[in-house]
């Protein structure tokens, strides 16, 4: 846990308006506020305070943490620049507030009779809907059946209806269930009230807020968040992909610096470990008029894979350990010992004298000597589990293992069945060989059978243990030299906790017209889904073929239009799609058709669906449309179906999980 | 002569006697009047006041409280008298600790030390070891909290057990002298224990209806 010192002196700030229960702010009587969307406004900024947003904010809305991070515009320009971490005012326990630099995503589902009344207000509100934050992290380490953890997760989980309530999944009937959106929703709402009582009368509505997703987020999962951010009122909020956002807070803390630690020509792996999830970018660094370039060229999935799962797993070596003596563990058992673990396993990386961490499990009772457990952590055992459980040494051609999945699993996320992350990374950057071919700047030698990163930036918590640091970097050169390549080198001066929120911030900054921006675009090409027109064969399936709607690195506010293929759509049915995705099929434009892909190139994504309203045509009526695919402003994919005869739009869904499937 | 007195008798002539007689009875019974009168207007004054202080009391407070405010107003006169007479020693006020924060204090560090079930339970009878064990917990929970909580620093940089020396204008409130102390400063001497100080703390804030005297609720495991 992070210290609280550095930013009291803005705790007090606050607390006068205690009774301020900010209603979200909506836009719509902002007739003197020209609705900024967009560039351009970098004067506006400049004339004070009325006119124009005065905070840059970031959001990272992570799977374990938020954090709010936020620069003053208005004083702040390229040579003085200011910028802060906000600390979130949140419950730790009942009763008491505590200003936290970071915000635990969990949601807790209090029993009626569970707290006394009273217990649960904050500075804004008597009755917050949702416990959210710290207490909801402590209550829940008691209570697990009431906890809901990994919202974020379950946003781009194929197959399940993000507005359905299911969570918590694992929870008996009568617990109150609520759906991932409204998880989501409820951590916004409580960083919106926050922000409006620590800056009263600027509310976050009104400021530029940037909101970080993971790069491996699907177009749906994306609509999401914003919406769930147009819900709490945040009418402007955009999104950034987290490790583009690492990035950006590492040109920030560089002060200029970064110009002479990358040349044209690298190729930046941005690897980002956090609580739940690993996300993996590259980055190339080209030239364009003589100027440094950032191209953001790969991303890769979605593992669900972070530093929770290397905390379990030491806990369950120690109960094994334990279990040899003889000793049965109880579940809070478990969860103490991987607390215990998690602390432990600092010390031992961060203390290279110590071989051995005594590791206690207090009896709960009140009694405190008699009953506790008490094992050992040895250095070996934590290099043993972590470094060569998550991090072992592979060859580059190693991909991670896939065991079939078992009939009986029950509903829940698709968490990475191989630990190792060497493994997955190896994957990705064997998969992304080709992702830098069409610029000139990047050369790779003819026989590299992956991508050559001369450069890596390190993301998340995880990563601050030098031993895992150092293996990770040992394994990708030790790739890099067995292919005669020169090694990579760690960028210094990273922030591995708040880069992401402080990126987010600078980069609300440099959208100012402050300062480089990355490149990026769609992180994904996208197809629909088309039976081909063949005879139908009995007992196959039609064939399918994939017409290309989005091609890869589309950049925001840019428009495909595919006027070639047109689709009968029928007034009043909704008509679905089959809709895939692909992080590795660059040279595909809006209006390929593909008739044949390997199983690696295009993941199958939930369906699509349009339904045309009726308006004043008949049910039944047959309407020509072609479809249009637009990347907006905020970062999200639009699909249109438009009309043959009059032009006339209908937005594509992608939001159509409801529960048929699962 | 008889000179029994009739009382039935009448006046029958009018003459001046009867007439200044008769005047001094009227005199003596209008002066009578005025001072009953002076009388019955006085206490009359009296009660207005009262009244009128009890109505702006009750208009402060719902309850009113009839005799409260003659009492208030006899104990002011008093005070500014005493002040008027000996203004010189102020009044020695000692601060008191709020009772809030220690309970708080305790409640976290029982949360995150067990420091109450430590201290509470008898350790005569467990070995060294066992004691360790647990020590374990306190030591770790009670750094977390200090950490978590409280800015601390060390007050002399020297080292202990080496000799320093202390400058003219020392503040005596954060270094004690012990031990031979004479002569003076600059003094010289072995520092013996460097001292702590707390630069900055950061409590959690209560809700207002918190009971901060439960230092740790009793668990049910349903």
């Amino acid at each position: 846990m992070s210290n609280l010192f550095g930013h009291s002196g803005s705790n007090n700030g606050g607390e006068g308006h205690g009774q301020n229960t900010s209603e979200p702010e909506s836009s719509g009587n902002a007739t003197d506020n020209t609705p900024d969307t967009e560039t351009g406004n970098s004067d506006q900024s400049q004339t004070g305070n009325t006119s124009g947003p005065h905070y840059s904010v970031g959001i990272d809305l992570g799977t374990t943490h938020c954090v709010l991070s936020y620069v003053d515009l208005s004083t702040s320009d390229e040579d003085s620049y200011h910028q802060d971490v906000m600390a979130i005012p949140q419950l730790s326990s009942p009763g008491t507030v505590e200003d936290l630099l970071q915000l635990p995503s969990f949601l807790y589902q209090a029993h009626a009779l569970e707290l006394a009344e009273g217990a649960t207000s904050l500075p804004w509100t008597a009755k917050p809907p949702f416990l959210v934050g710290e207490i909801a992290r402590n209550l829940g380490s008691k209570t697990p059946i009431r906890l809901v953890s990994s919202a974020k997760s379950w946003l781009c989980h194929a197959g399940v209806d993000c507005k359905a309530a299911i969570l918590p999944a694992e929870a008996p009937e009568e617990v109150e269930r609520v759906s991932p959106f409204q998880a989501t929703v409820a951590y916004l709402q409580h960083i919106r009230d926050a922000w409006a009582n620590k800056h009263p009368g600027e509310p976050l509505s009104e400021q530029d807020v940037t909101i970080t997703v993971p790069a491996s987020f699907d177009p749906a999962a994306r609509e999401l968040t914003v919406e769930a951010a147009r819900s709490v009122g945040l009418e402007k909020a955009i999104l950034l992909e987290e490790p583009q956002s690492a990035l950006y807070s590492w040109i920030e803390k560089s002060q200029g610096e970064w110009r002479k630690q990358v040349q044209i020509g690298d190729i930046i792996l941005v690897i980002d470990i956090g609580g739940g999830t690993t996300d993996l970018s590259l980055i190339a660094v080209t030239q364009q008029d003589g100027n440094l370039e950032l191209t953001r060229v790969a991303v890769g999935d979605h593992i669900l894979l972070g530093g929770d799962n290397m905390d379990l797993a030491l806990a369950y070596t120690v109960k094994a350990k334990l279990e040899q003596d003889g000793r049965r563990l109880e579940a809070w058992q478990i969860q103490a010992l991987m607390h215990g673990c998690r602390e432990a396993k600092e010390k031992i990386f961060s203390q290279t004298e110590l071989d051995t961490i005594p590791l206690v499990v207090p009896n709960r009772g009140s009694s405190l000597i008699g009953g506790a457990l008490r094992t050992e952590l040895t250095r070996e055992e934590v290099e043993r589990v972590l470094v060569e459980g998550f991090l072992p040494r592979v060859a580059s051609a190693d991909r991670p293992i896939v065991r079939p999945r078992s009939g009986l699993r029950t509903a829940g996320l698709p968490y990475a069945q191989d630990a190792a992350i060497t493994r997955h990374l190896a994957a990705f950057l064997a998969k992304q060989l080709s992702s830098t071919d069409e610029l000139s700047d990047v050369k790779l030698p003819e026989h590299a059978t992956f991508i050559h990163p001369s450069a890596v930036l390190f993301n998340g918590g995880v990563l601050k243990a030098e031993a895992l640091a150092g293996r990770l970097m040992e394994v990708l050169n030790s790739w890099l030299t067995a292919e005669q390549a020169p090694e990579a080198r760690l960028l210094e001066g990273a922030d591995l906790d708040l880069a992401v929120a402080r990126g987010a911030a600078y980069y609300g900054f440099v959208r100012k017209g402050k300062g480089v921006r990355i490149k990026g675009g769609t992180a994904a090409s996208y197809y629909v889904g088309i039976e081909s027109a063949m005879p139908a064969v009995p007992g196959m399936p039609p064939e399918i073929e994939a017409l290309c709607i989005a091609p890869f690195g589309m950049e925001e506010g840019t428009e495909a239009v595919l006027p070639d293929d047109e689709f009968g759509l029928v007034i009043g049915e909704p008509v679905r799609f089959r809709f895939f995705s692909s992080n590795n099929r660059r040279e595909d434009k809006a209006g390929d058709r593909l008739e044949y892909w390997t199983g690696d190139e295009l993941d199958e994504l939930d369906e699509i669906e349009i339904t045309l309203p009726e308006e004043g045509r008949k049910a039944g009526e047959v309407v020509p449309v072609h479809l249009t695919s637009a990347v907006t402003e905020v970062g999200t994919l639009e699909l249109h179906a438009v009309s043959r005869q009059d032009g006339k739009r209908w937005k594509v869904e992608f939001e159509v999980r409801a529960g048929e499937e699962s | 002569m008889n000179y029994s007195i009739d009382l039935t008798l009448k006046p029958t002539t009018f003459d001046l006697w009867h007439v200044c007689l008769a005047g001094t009875v009227v005199l003596l019974g209008l002066i009578l009047i005025v001072v009953l009168l002076a009388g019955l207007v006085s206490v009359a004054r009296g009660k207005k006041k009262l009244i009128v202080e009890t109505l702006k009391q009750s208009a402060l407070l719902v309850p009113p409280k009839a005799p409260e405010p003659e009492v208030k107003i006899v104990e002011k006169i008093v005070e500014v008298e005493k002040i008027v007479q000996a203004p010189a020693p102020e009044p020695i006020v000692l601060k008191e600790a709020t009772p809030d924060a220690a309970l708080q204090l305790l409640n976290l560090l029982q949360k995150e030390a067990r420091f109450i079930d430590f201290v509470m339970e008898n350790i005569t009878a467990y070995s060294d070891a066992d004691i360790g064990v647990a020590a374990r917990v306190v030591h770790e929970g009670c750094t977390k909290v200090m950490e978590e909580h409280f800015k601390l620093a060390v007050i002399h940089e020297g080292q202990e057990g080496a000799t320093v020396t202390l400058p003219k204008g020392f503040d005596a409130s954060s270094i004690r002298l012990i031990g031979n102390i004479v002569g003076e400063a600059p003094f010289t001497g072995v520092l013996v224990h460097k001292g702590w100080q707390v630069t900055d703390m950061n409590l959690p804030k209560l809700t207002s209806g918190h009971n901060v005297k439960i230092l740790a609720p009793a668990e049910v495991e349903l």
